[in-house]
Protein backbone atom coordinates (compact mmCIF):
# COMPACT_ATOMS: atom_id res chain seq x y z
CA UNK A 1 0.00 0.00 0.00
CA UNK A 2 2.98 2.27 0.85
CA UNK A 3 6.13 2.07 -1.16
CA UNK A 4 6.77 5.71 -2.05
CA UNK A 5 5.96 8.45 0.33
CA UNK A 6 2.50 10.03 -0.26
CA UNK A 7 3.84 13.29 0.41
CA UNK A 8 7.26 13.76 0.03
CA UNK A 9 9.27 15.34 3.16
CA UNK A 10 11.10 18.71 1.89
CA UNK A 11 14.19 18.08 3.45
CA UNK A 12 14.22 15.23 2.36
CA UNK A 13 13.73 15.72 -1.17
CA UNK A 14 16.20 18.60 -1.49
CA UNK A 15 18.93 15.71 -0.53
CA UNK A 16 17.77 13.90 -3.60
CA UNK A 17 17.67 16.75 -5.96
CA UNK A 18 21.28 17.61 -4.80
CA UNK A 19 22.47 13.93 -5.48
CA UNK A 20 21.30 14.05 -8.41
CA UNK A 21 22.75 16.97 -9.64
CA UNK A 22 20.41 19.55 -9.50
CA UNK A 23 20.34 22.52 -8.18
CA UNK A 24 18.11 23.39 -4.74
CA UNK A 25 17.30 26.31 -2.83
CA UNK A 26 16.02 26.32 0.91
CA UNK A 27 13.52 28.47 1.91
CA UNK A 28 12.68 28.86 5.73
CA UNK A 29 10.08 31.06 7.60
CA UNK A 30 12.24 32.96 9.90
CA UNK A 31 9.67 35.78 11.32
CA UNK A 32 6.41 36.28 11.35
CA UNK A 33 3.46 38.24 12.72
CA UNK A 34 -0.26 38.18 12.67
CA UNK A 35 -1.85 36.03 10.93
CA UNK A 36 0.25 33.49 9.22
CA UNK A 37 -0.48 30.76 7.30
CA UNK A 38 2.82 28.21 7.96
CA UNK A 39 4.88 28.68 11.28
CA UNK A 40 8.33 29.69 11.82
CA UNK A 41 10.97 26.90 10.75
CA UNK A 42 8.65 25.91 7.46
CA UNK A 43 10.65 25.18 4.48
CA UNK A 44 10.14 25.21 0.82
CA UNK A 45 12.77 23.38 -1.53
CA UNK A 46 13.17 24.91 -5.35
CA UNK A 47 15.34 23.46 -8.08
CA UNK A 48 17.00 25.16 -10.68
CA UNK A 49 13.84 24.38 -13.13
CA UNK A 50 11.26 25.61 -10.66
CA UNK A 51 10.47 22.42 -9.12
CA UNK A 52 9.29 22.64 -5.39
CA UNK A 53 8.23 20.79 -2.40
CA UNK A 54 7.05 22.08 1.19
CA UNK A 55 5.52 25.54 1.47
CA UNK A 56 6.03 28.69 3.38
CA UNK A 57 2.55 30.31 3.59
CA UNK A 58 -0.80 28.81 1.64
CA UNK A 59 0.16 29.04 -1.66
CA UNK A 60 0.12 32.93 -1.73
CA UNK A 61 3.88 33.68 -1.54
CA UNK A 62 5.17 30.62 -3.36
CA UNK A 63 5.69 32.31 -6.89
CA UNK A 64 7.50 35.22 -5.85
CA UNK A 65 9.78 33.07 -3.73
CA UNK A 66 10.17 30.56 -6.45
CA UNK A 67 11.22 33.30 -8.53
CA UNK A 68 13.60 34.65 -6.00
CA UNK A 69 15.05 31.12 -5.55
CA UNK A 70 16.20 30.56 -9.07
CA UNK A 71 18.62 33.72 -8.17
CA UNK A 72 19.85 32.74 -5.36
CA UNK A 73 20.82 29.04 -7.11
CA UNK A 74 22.36 30.93 -9.73
CA UNK A 75 24.57 33.43 -6.94
CA UNK A 76 24.84 31.51 -4.68
CA UNK A 77 23.78 34.36 -2.70
CA UNK A 78 21.28 34.41 0.51
CA UNK A 79 18.60 36.85 0.62
CA UNK A 80 15.75 37.67 3.17
CA UNK A 81 12.07 38.14 1.59
CA UNK A 82 9.54 39.75 2.93
CA UNK A 83 6.02 39.50 2.96
CA UNK A 84 3.14 41.13 4.23
CA UNK A 85 -0.72 43.01 3.29
CA UNK A 86 0.24 46.83 2.18
CA UNK A 87 -1.81 47.80 -0.14
CA UNK A 88 -3.98 46.92 -2.70
CA UNK A 89 -1.19 44.64 -4.72
CA UNK A 90 -1.01 42.43 -1.64
CA UNK A 91 -3.62 40.42 -3.73
CA UNK A 92 -0.84 39.35 -6.42
CA UNK A 93 1.88 38.66 -4.31
CA UNK A 94 1.28 39.19 -0.82
CA UNK A 95 -0.95 37.35 2.00
CA UNK A 96 -4.68 37.77 1.66
CA UNK A 97 -5.24 37.08 5.81
CA UNK A 98 -2.94 40.31 6.94
CA UNK A 99 -0.60 38.70 8.26
CA UNK A 100 3.87 39.37 7.49
CA UNK A 101 6.36 36.81 6.75
CA UNK A 102 10.36 37.00 6.26
CA UNK A 103 10.76 34.46 4.89
CA UNK A 104 15.52 33.56 4.11
CA UNK A 105 16.23 31.61 0.87
CA UNK A 106 19.53 30.00 0.65
CA UNK A 107 21.24 27.65 -1.45
CA UNK A 108 22.65 24.00 -0.49
CA UNK A 109 25.67 23.06 -1.11
CA UNK B 1 22.87 25.48 4.17
CA UNK B 2 25.89 22.80 3.46
CA UNK B 3 25.33 19.63 1.86
CA UNK B 4 26.30 17.87 4.66
CA UNK B 5 24.26 19.74 7.38
CA UNK B 6 21.70 18.42 5.66
CA UNK B 7 22.63 14.82 5.31
CA UNK B 8 23.47 15.31 8.97
CA UNK B 9 19.90 17.09 9.59
CA UNK B 10 17.87 14.32 8.11
CA UNK B 11 19.77 11.43 9.54
CA UNK B 12 18.91 12.94 12.29
CA UNK B 13 15.35 12.75 11.84
CA UNK B 14 14.82 9.64 10.62
CA UNK B 15 16.56 8.57 13.33
CA UNK B 16 14.05 10.48 16.09
CA UNK B 17 16.53 12.83 17.35
CA UNK B 18 16.12 16.27 18.41
CA UNK B 19 18.13 18.80 16.32
CA UNK B 20 18.71 22.44 16.23
CA UNK B 21 20.41 24.83 13.35
CA UNK B 22 21.27 27.88 14.20
CA UNK B 23 22.14 30.15 11.01
CA UNK B 24 23.49 33.38 11.03
CA UNK B 25 21.87 35.74 8.83
CA UNK B 26 24.04 37.88 7.60
CA UNK B 27 27.19 35.33 6.48
CA UNK B 28 24.91 32.49 6.15
CA UNK B 29 26.90 30.27 8.35
CA UNK B 30 25.26 27.98 9.93
CA UNK B 31 25.53 25.23 12.65
CA UNK B 32 23.78 22.01 13.74
CA UNK B 33 23.65 20.41 17.22
CA UNK B 34 22.11 16.98 17.89
CA UNK B 35 20.12 16.52 21.32
CA UNK B 36 22.24 14.51 24.01
CA UNK B 37 25.22 15.96 22.76
CA UNK B 38 27.49 18.64 25.09
CA UNK B 39 27.35 21.71 23.68
CA UNK B 40 29.72 24.86 23.39
CA UNK B 41 28.77 27.41 26.33
CA UNK B 42 28.61 30.13 23.71
CA UNK B 43 25.15 28.48 22.42
CA UNK B 44 23.86 26.54 25.37
CA UNK B 45 21.60 29.11 26.43
CA UNK B 46 19.62 29.20 22.99
CA UNK B 47 20.06 25.61 22.17
CA UNK B 48 19.05 24.24 25.23
CA UNK B 49 15.37 26.03 25.39
CA UNK B 50 14.91 25.43 21.56
CA UNK B 51 14.98 22.26 22.41
CA UNK B 52 13.15 22.14 25.71
CA UNK B 53 9.80 24.46 23.84
CA UNK B 54 10.28 23.03 19.98
CA UNK B 55 9.99 26.92 19.30
CA UNK B 56 12.09 28.35 16.85
CA UNK B 57 12.82 32.00 15.85
CA UNK B 58 15.15 35.11 15.37
CA UNK B 59 18.12 35.26 18.55
CA UNK B 60 21.46 37.26 19.01
CA UNK B 61 24.56 35.83 19.94
CA UNK B 62 27.37 38.13 20.60
CA UNK B 63 25.88 40.80 18.53
CA UNK B 64 24.76 38.31 15.47
CA UNK B 65 21.63 38.21 13.94
CA UNK B 66 20.88 34.39 13.91
CA UNK B 67 18.12 32.06 12.93
CA UNK B 68 17.48 29.07 15.33
CA UNK B 69 15.56 26.28 13.55
CA UNK B 70 14.16 23.81 15.70
CA UNK B 71 13.46 19.82 14.07
CA UNK B 72 11.54 18.03 16.96
CA UNK B 73 10.75 14.19 16.38
CA UNK B 74 7.10 13.73 15.10
CA UNK B 75 4.65 12.26 17.14
CA UNK B 76 3.84 8.70 17.21
CA UNK B 77 0.84 6.97 17.02
CA UNK B 78 0.82 3.22 18.16
CA UNK B 79 -2.29 1.14 16.51
CA UNK B 80 -3.22 -1.64 18.63
CA UNK B 81 -5.02 -4.02 15.83
CA UNK B 82 -4.13 -4.42 12.77
CA UNK B 83 -7.71 -4.35 11.29
CA UNK B 84 -9.60 -2.32 8.03
CA UNK B 85 -9.57 0.74 10.10
CA UNK B 86 -5.62 0.97 10.56
CA UNK B 87 -5.24 -0.17 6.76
CA UNK B 88 -7.02 3.31 6.51
CA UNK B 89 -4.89 5.03 9.17
CA UNK B 90 -1.51 4.12 7.79
CA UNK B 91 -1.79 6.40 4.81
CA UNK B 92 -3.63 9.02 6.72
CA UNK B 93 -1.21 9.11 9.55
CA UNK B 94 1.98 9.02 7.06
CA UNK B 95 -0.05 12.08 5.15
CA UNK B 96 -0.99 14.04 8.65
CA UNK B 97 3.23 13.96 9.16
CA UNK B 98 2.56 10.71 12.37
CA UNK B 99 4.77 7.99 12.91
CA UNK B 100 2.72 5.37 12.86
CA UNK B 101 3.22 1.63 14.38
CA UNK B 102 0.62 -1.07 14.31
CA UNK B 103 0.76 -4.19 16.79
CA UNK B 104 -1.33 -6.91 16.36
CA UNK B 105 -0.15 -10.80 17.64
CA UNK B 106 -2.84 -12.48 14.87
CA UNK B 107 -0.29 -13.19 12.39
CA UNK B 108 -3.38 -13.40 9.40
CA UNK B 109 -3.92 -9.80 10.61
CA UNK B 110 -0.62 -8.31 10.40
CA UNK B 111 0.96 -9.29 6.99
CA UNK B 112 2.88 -6.97 4.71
CA UNK B 113 0.71 -7.54 2.24
CA UNK B 114 -2.31 -5.52 3.77
CA UNK B 115 0.24 -3.21 5.55
CA UNK B 116 2.76 -2.59 2.93
CA UNK B 117 5.79 0.07 4.37
CA UNK B 118 4.01 0.59 7.65
CA UNK B 119 5.84 -0.53 10.28
CA UNK B 120 4.22 -3.78 11.69
CA UNK B 121 4.92 -5.96 14.75
CA UNK B 122 3.28 -9.33 14.60
CA UNK B 123 3.81 -9.75 18.39
CA UNK B 124 1.62 -9.16 21.49
CA UNK B 125 1.51 -5.71 22.91
CA UNK B 126 3.18 -6.91 26.22
CA UNK B 127 6.21 -8.26 24.28
CA UNK B 128 6.33 -5.36 21.76
CA UNK B 129 5.70 -2.26 24.04
CA UNK B 130 8.09 -3.94 26.88
CA UNK B 131 10.97 -3.55 23.50
CA UNK B 132 9.76 -0.14 22.69
CA UNK B 133 7.08 1.86 25.66
CA UNK B 134 4.95 4.36 25.43
CA UNK B 135 5.52 8.35 26.25
CA UNK B 136 3.82 11.22 26.12
CA UNK B 137 4.37 12.20 22.66
CA UNK B 138 2.57 8.98 21.70
CA UNK B 139 -1.24 8.30 20.59
CA UNK B 140 -1.93 5.31 21.48
CA UNK B 141 -5.30 4.32 19.56
CA UNK B 142 -6.31 0.17 20.38
CA UNK B 143 -9.10 -1.26 17.69
CA UNK B 144 -8.90 -5.08 17.61
CA UNK B 145 -12.46 -5.16 19.71
CA UNK B 146 -10.48 -7.69 21.94
CA UNK B 147 -10.21 -7.41 25.12
CA UNK B 148 -7.22 -9.67 26.10
CA UNK B 149 -5.24 -7.53 23.24
CA UNK B 150 -6.72 -4.04 24.07
CA UNK B 151 -6.67 -4.07 27.84
CA UNK B 152 -3.07 -4.40 28.53
CA UNK B 153 -1.94 -1.21 25.86
CA UNK B 154 -4.84 0.63 27.02
CA UNK B 155 -3.20 0.61 30.64
CA UNK B 156 0.30 1.33 29.68
CA UNK B 157 -0.74 4.33 27.89
CA UNK B 158 -2.72 5.75 30.82
CA UNK B 159 0.33 4.93 33.14
CA UNK B 160 2.52 6.41 30.46
CA UNK B 161 0.81 9.62 29.86
CA UNK B 162 0.20 9.26 26.21
CA UNK B 163 -1.13 12.45 24.97
CA UNK B 164 -4.30 10.60 23.49
CA UNK B 165 -5.62 6.91 24.71
CA UNK B 166 -8.53 6.09 22.30
CA UNK B 167 -10.57 2.48 21.73
CA UNK B 168 -12.48 1.45 19.52
CA UNK B 169 -16.33 0.10 20.78
CA UNK B 170 -20.17 1.28 21.41
CA UNK B 171 -20.91 2.37 24.64
CA UNK B 172 -21.63 -1.12 25.81
CA UNK B 173 -18.52 -2.35 24.96
CA UNK B 174 -17.20 0.08 26.62
CA UNK B 175 -18.67 -0.16 29.52
CA UNK B 176 -17.25 -3.57 29.92
CA UNK B 177 -13.92 -2.07 29.56
CA UNK B 178 -14.48 0.07 32.40
CA UNK B 179 -15.14 -2.51 34.42
CA UNK B 180 -12.06 -4.92 33.61
CA UNK B 181 -9.98 -1.87 33.53
CA UNK B 182 -11.28 -0.41 36.77
CA UNK B 183 -10.69 -3.71 38.61
CA UNK B 184 -7.10 -4.11 37.25
CA UNK B 185 -6.44 -0.72 39.10
CA UNK B 186 -7.20 2.58 37.01
CA UNK B 187 -8.71 5.00 38.49
CA UNK B 188 -11.79 7.48 37.64
CA UNK B 189 -9.61 9.90 36.33
CA UNK B 190 -8.12 7.44 34.52
CA UNK B 191 -10.88 5.96 32.97
CA UNK B 192 -12.11 9.66 31.96
CA UNK B 193 -8.97 9.68 30.04
CA UNK B 194 -9.81 7.10 27.53
CA UNK B 195 -11.34 8.32 24.44
CA UNK B 196 -14.45 5.81 23.66
CA UNK B 197 -16.05 5.70 21.55
CA UNK B 198 -13.09 6.20 19.67
CA UNK B 199 -12.89 9.67 17.53
CA UNK B 200 -14.65 12.78 16.43
CA UNK B 201 -18.26 12.24 16.27
CA UNK B 202 -18.65 12.71 12.59
CA UNK B 203 -20.87 9.88 12.08
CA UNK B 204 -18.39 7.97 10.18
CA UNK B 205 -19.35 4.66 9.17
CA UNK B 206 -16.46 3.12 6.39
CA UNK B 207 -13.24 2.05 7.68
CA UNK B 208 -11.44 4.34 6.00
CA UNK B 209 -14.29 7.39 7.11
CA UNK B 210 -13.33 5.89 11.10
CA UNK B 211 -10.28 6.85 10.21
CA UNK B 212 -10.32 9.83 9.27
CA UNK B 213 -12.40 10.47 12.75
CA UNK B 214 -9.75 9.17 14.68
CA UNK B 215 -7.04 10.83 13.24
CA UNK B 216 -9.10 14.27 13.50
CA UNK B 217 -9.28 13.43 17.54
CA UNK B 218 -6.07 12.92 17.74
CA UNK B 219 -4.80 15.88 16.04
CA UNK B 220 -7.43 18.07 18.48
CA UNK B 221 -5.59 16.58 21.69
CA UNK B 222 -2.09 17.15 20.16
CA UNK B 223 -2.91 20.59 19.45
CA UNK B 224 -4.51 21.39 22.61
CA UNK B 225 -2.54 19.80 25.04
CA UNK B 226 -0.12 21.70 27.92
CA UNK B 227 2.48 23.04 25.28
CA UNK B 228 4.80 23.54 28.49
CA UNK B 229 5.18 20.21 28.67
CA UNK B 230 7.82 20.68 25.47
CA UNK B 231 7.24 20.41 21.78
CA UNK B 232 5.22 21.17 18.64
CA UNK B 233 4.82 18.19 17.28
CA UNK B 234 4.15 17.65 13.46
CA UNK B 235 5.25 20.10 11.05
Amino acid sequence: MLGQPLYPDPLSVAQEWCANGRGVAIATVIETWGSAPRPVGSHLVIDADGNFHGSVSGGCVEGAVIAEAAEVIASGTARILEFGVADETAWRVGLSCGGRIRIYVERLG
Amino acid sequence: MLLDHLHRLNAARDARRATVTITELDTGAARLFLEGEAFDPAVAPLVEPALRTGKSGIAEIGGRVVFVNVYLPPPRIVAIGAVHISQALAGMAEIAGFDLTIIDPRSAFATPERFGGTKLLAEWPEDALTRAPLDAYTALVAVTHDPKIDDFPLMKALEAGCFYVGALGSRKTHSGRVERLTKLGVDEAGIARIHAPIGLDIRASSPAEIAVAILADIIQALRSRDVTAGGRGAE
